[in-house]
């Protein structure tokens, strides 16, 4: 059954896309991640227009979000106050990437951009988590007990100025640290139609130094605040956001989802991670690919109106 | 100063006069046609469609048919090798491009006109009119023409071949002209030519739109319509629709 897509413009397969919202969907609940890094390249696979794809995958994101921090709140396993602080840098970073987004459609250089960061953070992501899970494994075959988590911050981290506390999340730190990774993952949300949370999660156990149970629950919980803002500033500046897409992928996604989490009951934490590492390492290979092989034409076409 | 006044009004009145009234040879005459539909709605269901153009000519000849969509502006850009990858390095706008565009004739083209009758009509993606907005070397603006009119087809919006107008007796022809899926909206222009001889004998141009219509239709003007709105419910949809699925999978 086809259904035109009011905005971007194209007639696709319903199927097709309630499947992919659903694979999608069953990996992010397998893996414990948004899915975003996988659904953004799929949509432009499918011939949505990428500024399309990103803006309607931050409104799907907005979704996701919701029904993933539930769970976690209702543990209150949030640190609301550190969730507000990256939800402040949040804001600027995804307004400026939302900016930057238009500017760089114009100069026809968006794709690339897209491309290069996604080879970029899925790569560097990619290899940092698998050597950890691989890590994980060998220990755990030898028997040893993991190393315990340092719990100092290095010692740029000491010197920075506007120390706050954290109650929830029991640590003491320059609230420039979560604000500036806030603004780093604004700019991921508004370029790149993910989460960030394969970037943020580990940034904020290592970098930050939080409680790894309240990790996934704060990241979800600022990240909402960041998808609605893209989700209203690209609907004014650039009509763009598709809610017909959103929703019918976010129906095959919520059900993947919960599939995919009963699944992930059935297999090891460094298994899942080392599977999640090979997925990110394969998205950020077939795209690099994508940059180098020669294209089968060398031209491409934009329109405007007159 | 009356005088020149009302000899200027008598100048204008006797032009009027000879515009309104029917020329020896009406060019219309030889050439009747229309459309089976003059308006082609994209519902949610859209999946393409096609529309019949018939008519009848007086006497012999051959009938081509040129379907334009409205214009648009069109860059296209050319990647390069930057380091290891490829890059959009080179550039050329063109101003006014048919957004649509599709050739139907009852012969092959080439017997029907020679080039310069089609070249004044633009019949055929050969002979299309594509002017860069900024003057370069023959050379680079053929191989960029070359270029778009090969994505156009490419994405189906140009169609690669001439289709048939078939002829039902010595009088009346037809042609189904295809609109794919991803068809532009907006004031089409279907102009339909009967060839005798190698010269245009008759022409005449129908118009027809393509619009968006219903539930599609009516969200895409309401995003650009009140942006903001639709935004706040794009994003208040977002939040039901979470707290509900993990409301709803909660007690399961």
């Amino acid at each position: 059954m086809q259904i035109y897509l009011p905005i971007a413009e194209i007639s696709a397969n319903v199927f097709t896309l309630l499947g992919l919202g659903a694979a999608v969907g069953f990996l992010s609940g397998l893996f414990g991640v948004g899915g975003g890094f996988l659904m953004t390249p799929l949509l432009i696979f499918i011939g949505v227009p990428p500024a399309v794809a990103v803006s309607t995958q931050a409104n799907q994101l907005i979704a996701a979000s919701v029904s993933g921090v539930m769970a976690h709140w209702r543990r209150r396993a949030v640190d609301v106050r550190m969730g507000m602080v990256m939800m402040s840098g949040g804001l600027v970073g995804s307004s400026l990437g939302v900016w930057l987004f238009k500017h760089l459609s114009q100069l026809g250089q968006v794709e690339l951009v897209i491309s290069l960061s996604y080879v970029l953070l899925l790569g560097l992501v990619g290899l940092l988590m698998l050597a950890e899970a691989a890590r994980a494994m060998l220990r755990q075959h030898r028997h040893i007990p993991p190393r315990p988590r340092a719990g100092r911050h290095p010692y740029w981290v000491r010197v920075l100025p506007l120390k706050m506390r954290f109650y929830r999340s029991r640590i003491y730190i320059s609230a420039l640290v979560p604000l500036s990774l806030g603004v780093f993952v604004g700019v991921l949300v508004a370029i790149m139609g993910v989460g960030g949370g394969f970037f943020m999660v580990p940034a904020m156990i290592y970098l930050i130094g939080m409680p790894t149970a309240v990790v996934v629950g704060t990241s979800l919980f600022q990240v909402i605040f960041i998808t609605a803002n893209v989700t209203l500033l690209e609907a004014v500046t650039t009509q763009t956001v598709d809610v017909l897409l959103a929703l019918t992928m976010l129906i095959g996604g919520v059900l993947g989802a919960q599939v995919g989490v009963r699944a992930s009951d059935k297999l090891k934490g460094e298994q899942v991670r080392a599977l999640l590492a090979l997925l990110v390492l394969a998205v950020a290979a077939k795209l690099l690919y994508d940059l180098v092989a020669t294209p089968a034409d060398l031209f491409s076409i934009a329109r405007a109106s007159p | 100063m009356r005088c020149r006044c009302a000899l200027a009004l008598a100048a204008l009145l006797a032009a009027l006069l000879a515009a309104a009234l029917p020329a020896p040879h009406a060019r219309a005459q030889q050439l009747i046609a229309d459309l089976s539909s003059h308006l082609v709605a994209i519902t949610t269901g859209f999946t393409g469609t096609d529309v019949l153009l018939f008519g009848a000519v007086e006497g012999p000849g051959d009938v081509v048919v040129v379907v334009r969509g409205p214009e648009e502006r069109v860059t296209v850009r050319r990647k390069g090798r930057v380091a290891a990858i490829y890059v959009n390095k080179k550039e050329m706008t063109f101003a006014a491009v048919p957004s649509f565009y599709a050739v139907a004739a009852s012969r092959e083209l080439d017997k029907i006109a020679p080039a310069a009758e089609r070249a004044r009509e633009e019949i055929g993606t050969e002979y299309l009119r594509l002017i860069p907005e900024v003057e370069r070397d023959p050379q680079t603006v053929a191989e960029y023409r070359a270029a778009l009119i090969r994505n156009e087809e490419a994405e189906g919006l140009y169609a690669a071949s001439v289709a048939q107008v078939s002829f039902l007796g010595a009088r009346l022809f037809r042609v189904n002209v295809d609109f794919p899926a991803n068809v532009p909206v907006g004031t089409y222009q279907v102009q339909v030519f009967l060839f005798r001889n190698g010269a245009v004998v008759g022409a005449q141009t129908t118009p027809l739109v393509i619009g968006k219509i219903g539930t599609s239709a009516d969200l895409f003007d309401f995003a650009h319509r009140h942006a903001a709105a639709y935004g706040a419910i794009a994003v208040a949809m977002a939040l039901l629709a979470g707290w509900l699925a993990a409301a709803v999978f909660r007690r399961v």
